[in-house]
């Protein structure tokens, strides 16, 4: 890099380790991709000095689905259930998330109730994925099972929610463009509201038996610091990057679909290490339920889909898109290129678990080995969207 | 040998317990299979949700996940396989002690399932390991993955321990490892075991060639 | 937040010398963007973020396209010599377009992010063709959003970024020859047909089984 802005300009490098000195012998460990901790199939290829990490390289790749080819050979349509498969914990975020950049690529409204019910099961898939992240951030420390087991039963409880909704615990497809597929089943709003309602008791519980452990603070405060700049520059998003303190939620900055008619503050931390994203992962959960409860209570009737939306031989006109929403774990965006036929050209998706990586070995280096584990932990990922 | 059931059952009532080594083994056996804690996918979140609270995989003496295949008798495969991952599955089932089972947990592990069209998705475990119990579904609920467990533990009760239908670990002759594949220039190299995963029978026979 | 011509603008008026033009989006969201020429890309970049108008701290999304050579038939009126008169006589042309690879980067400020609804800022880079002249620079050191997308796109697309700091496959491992995603990429033809083949599928199947051995 000659040019000429480069002296001046700070210039974030992947991290160099040049401390070791000829003769030392160092251990190379594979982490990965069989490994109880990666959550799923990843490795890390460690390079270590004791216990103390010098090199740490991510190997992507082994969940790799070809995601991308398959919905560019099939139609806009048939795409949708591949987004489920996606971040496979938050199958109705992803649906959001596809729907919104077709929407965005064809020009369709979408109506009021729609919205409301795209807000509702949103933020019942932020908590039910912020809960069972946290759960395995805790089996990771060592607390097998228990923070885990209760996670799973709040999740337990609204998949059944989303079951009743769209037929499937986990892989919703559920957002159509310009709506939803099915009208809410009588009497699901009463249901969600009553699961609403025990939420925070759930929250309260979780955080007595957590937040003021004295082993979790021992091994998360000051643990795998992350700084603002650093976090912005490298595409980092989500509770990752408000852990650092970036003020920086699309529910607020883009105010897609209708989030700008509800009350709800976006928790920062001042820290970046692991305790703060678990504090901001349990307080976005309390914000969720607010939410919620203004959602459900203001929901109108009316139509789900908007009528002029075409399902069969939807066919959008030439041209490009770009859209995003704040997915439980980042900016989860799809990108779309129209040739004007019956499938995308180009359709890619900006997966933020795998952005949300590149700073794990900046994270990781001069750590334990132990806490390499946690450090991978709280950025929460899912293979299934790091690799596609 | 074996005692008819109904005279087991009058037996008992005298306080008086008949029962053939087969059978005391394959009732141990099948009441303490060991699972390797092992995730690919979509379904490693069910099978996780099948082990908690709610659907307790307990029940069955299976709850405790090894994460060593060392110590492990069973594999569910939970999820898509990658050609970049089936060496690794292979060798992973190479490493587990005889007698050692498969789950293929899901479309995918079954056939490749919705992404059989990809170019880097495995169509399918079989054609590489031998599979024991398939359950269809995407993901299959958790009850899916218990009714799979039950069936598997009928089989395991079912093996006789002589004969020549004597299960594989009892047979000194019979094939124990697995060749692992490797990663070629354009696609995994043998595309199958044969030896798992025939040709089809019309065409294995040759009658319909020439 | 600017509208793209304004950002054109400011763009030309720091770098006079920097060869970017507007794309065109006709899509309803309008998302225009900007095509860099690729000598000139890692100034422009570095002046979009270290701008303080601008602001671009935040690379979103980084991605590869790719455009295979077209075939053009065009009708072009031409005038000639029938039978000693002269007359305008339609012929078919046929060109081939050259293909090329694209990269493209969202962009987005944080900085500013609250001050208005903020659309991306497209950049887009081409390359010469798509087989041998596949470089484009690296943008891995201006933003670091970047490092694991290119990676993906070199591994799926086969753009070689120069400058990267560390080019290698991402997703597909490492003896792997081919870019996937291009589209003229064509699988490897492993598909088993079971239980019961017959007819076309069926000779399809002894074709596969040939090279493994199996006696006819």
């Amino acid at each position: 890099m000659s040019h000429s802005s480069t002296a001046e300009m700070k210039v974030y490098r992947p991290p160099v380790v040049d401390i070791i000195e000829e003769g030392d012998e160092l251990l190379e460990v594979a982490m990965g991709p069989h490994h109880p901790s990666t959550h799923g199939v990843f490795r890390m290829d460690v390079a270590l000095d004791g216990e103390r990490v010098i090199r740490l390289k991510p190997v992507f790749g082994y969940l790799h689905r070809n995601h991308e080819k398959i919905a560019e050979k099939a139609s806009y349509l048939a795409a949708m259930p591949y987004t489920d498969r996606l971040d496979y914990f938050c199958s109705l975020t992803n649906n959001w998330a596809y729907a919104l950049a077709v929407e965005k690529l064809a020009g369709i409204e979408v109506p009021e109730r729609a919205e409301y019910i795209r807000v509702i099961t949103a933020e019942l898939t932020r908590i039910q994925n912020h809960a069972s992240s946290i759960g395995f951030l805790m089996q990771e420390m060592g607390a097998s099972g228990t923070p885990l087991m209760y996670a799973f039963r709040e999740r337990e409880k609204i998949l059944d929610l989303f079951e009743e909704l769209t037929g499937s615990r986990m892989m919703c497809n559920y957002m159509r463009f310009g709506g939803c597929r099915v009208e809410l089943p009588t009497g699901w709003l009463a249901k969600a509201q009553t699961i609403v309602d025990g939420l925070p008791g759930f929250i309260d519980e979780i955080e007595a038996l957590l937040t003021g452990n004295e082993i979790l603070m021992a091994r998360t405060q000051g643990m795998g610091v992350l700084k603002p700049d650093l976090a912005i520059n490298a595409g980092v998003t989500g509770p990752m990057l408000r852990a650092t303190g970036v003020n920086y939620d699309l529910r607020k900055v883009d105010h897609y679909g209708i989030y700008d008619r509800f009350k709800f503050r976006v928790p920062l931390g001042d820290h970046g290490d692991i305790f703060d994203r678990y504090m901001i992962r349990i307080l976005e959960m309390r914000e969720s339920v607010t939410i919620l409860h203004q959602a459900i209570k203001d929901i109108p009737a009316g139509p789900i889909m908007d009528p002029k939306s075409k399902i069969r031989g939807f066919r959008p006109k030439p041209g490009e898109a770009y859209g995003r929403i704040e997915a439980p774990k980042g900016e989860l965006g799809f990108y779309l290129i129209s040739d004007g036929s019956g499938n995308p050209y180009r359709y890619r998706v900006r997966p933020p678990s795998l952005i949300n990586l590149t700073i794990l070995e900046d994270m990781c280096l001069g750590q334990n080995v132990a806490d390499v584990v946690l450090i991978f932990g709280s950025v929460d990922i899912v293979l299934g969207e790091v690799d596609r | 040998m074996a005692v008819e059931d109904k005279l087991k059952i009058e037996l008992g009532k005298q306080g008086v317990f008949v029962t053939t080594v087969n059978e005391i083994y394959n009732w141990g056996r099948k009441n303490s299979v060991w699972p390797l804690q092992f995730g690919l996918a979509c379904c490693a979140i069910e099978m996780i949700a099948t082990t908690m609270a709610r659907y307790d995989l307990a029940r069955f003496g299976a709850e405790v996940f090894r994460p060593s295949p060392r110590q492990a008798d069973l594999m569910i495969i939970s999820g898509t396989i990658t050609k970049k991952m089936a060496p690794q599955v292979v060798r992973l089932y190479n490493q587990m002690a005889e007698p050692r089972y498969v789950i293929a947990m899901g479309a995918c592990a079954i056939s490749g399932g919705p992404f059989k069209q990809g170019y880097n998705v495995l169509k399918g475990i079989d054609r590489y390991i031998p599979v024991d119990v398939h359950i269809p579904g995407c993901p299959p609920r958790p009850e899916a993955l218990i009714h799979a467990f039950m069936t598997l533990q009928a089989k395991i009760d079912a093996q006789p321990l002589t004969g020549t239908e004597r299960p594989r670990h009892l047979d000194a002759a019979a094939m124990s490892e697995f060749p692992v594949p490797t990663q070629g220039a354009h696609d995994l190299e043998p595309p199958a075991n044969r030896l798992v995963w025939p040709l089809p029978a019309p065409v294995a026979s040759g009658e319909n060639c020439g | 937040m600017k509208s793209t011509e304004e950002i054109l603008a400011l763009i030309h008026a720091a770098l006079p010398a920097a060869n970017v033009e507007l794309v065109l989006n006709p899509s309803p969201c309008a998302q225009h963007s900007l095509r860099v020429a690729p000598a000139d890309a890692f100034a422009v970049a570095s002046f979009l973020r270290e701008s303080d108008e601008l602001a671009l701290d935040y690379c979103s999304n980084v991605t590869g396209v790719d455009w295979p050579d077209k075939e053009i038939t065009e009708k072009v009126k031409v005038t000639q010599l029938v039978d000693g008169e002269e007359k305008i006589v339609e012929e078919t042309i046929k060109r081939i377009e050259p293909g090329y690879l694209e990269s493209v980067y969202h962009l987005y400020s944080i900085k500013r992010a609250h001050e208005a609804i903020a659309g991306p800022v497209v950049l887009r880079m081409r390359t010469i063709n798509r087989t041998d002249q596949v470089q484009l620079p690296s943008l891995t050191f201006v933003w670091r959003a970047a490092e694991f997308q290119e990676r993906e796109v070199f591994d799926l697309f086969g753009i070689v970024f120069t400058g990267h700091p560390d080019l290698r496959r991402i997703l597909m491992w490492d003896e792997f020859e081919d870019h996937p995603m291009r589209r003229d990429y064509v699988d490897p033809d492993d598909y088993e047909y079971e239980p019961t083949p017959h007819d076309e599928v069926l000779k399809r199947a002894e074709q596969q089984s040939k090279p493994t051995g199996v006696t006819a």
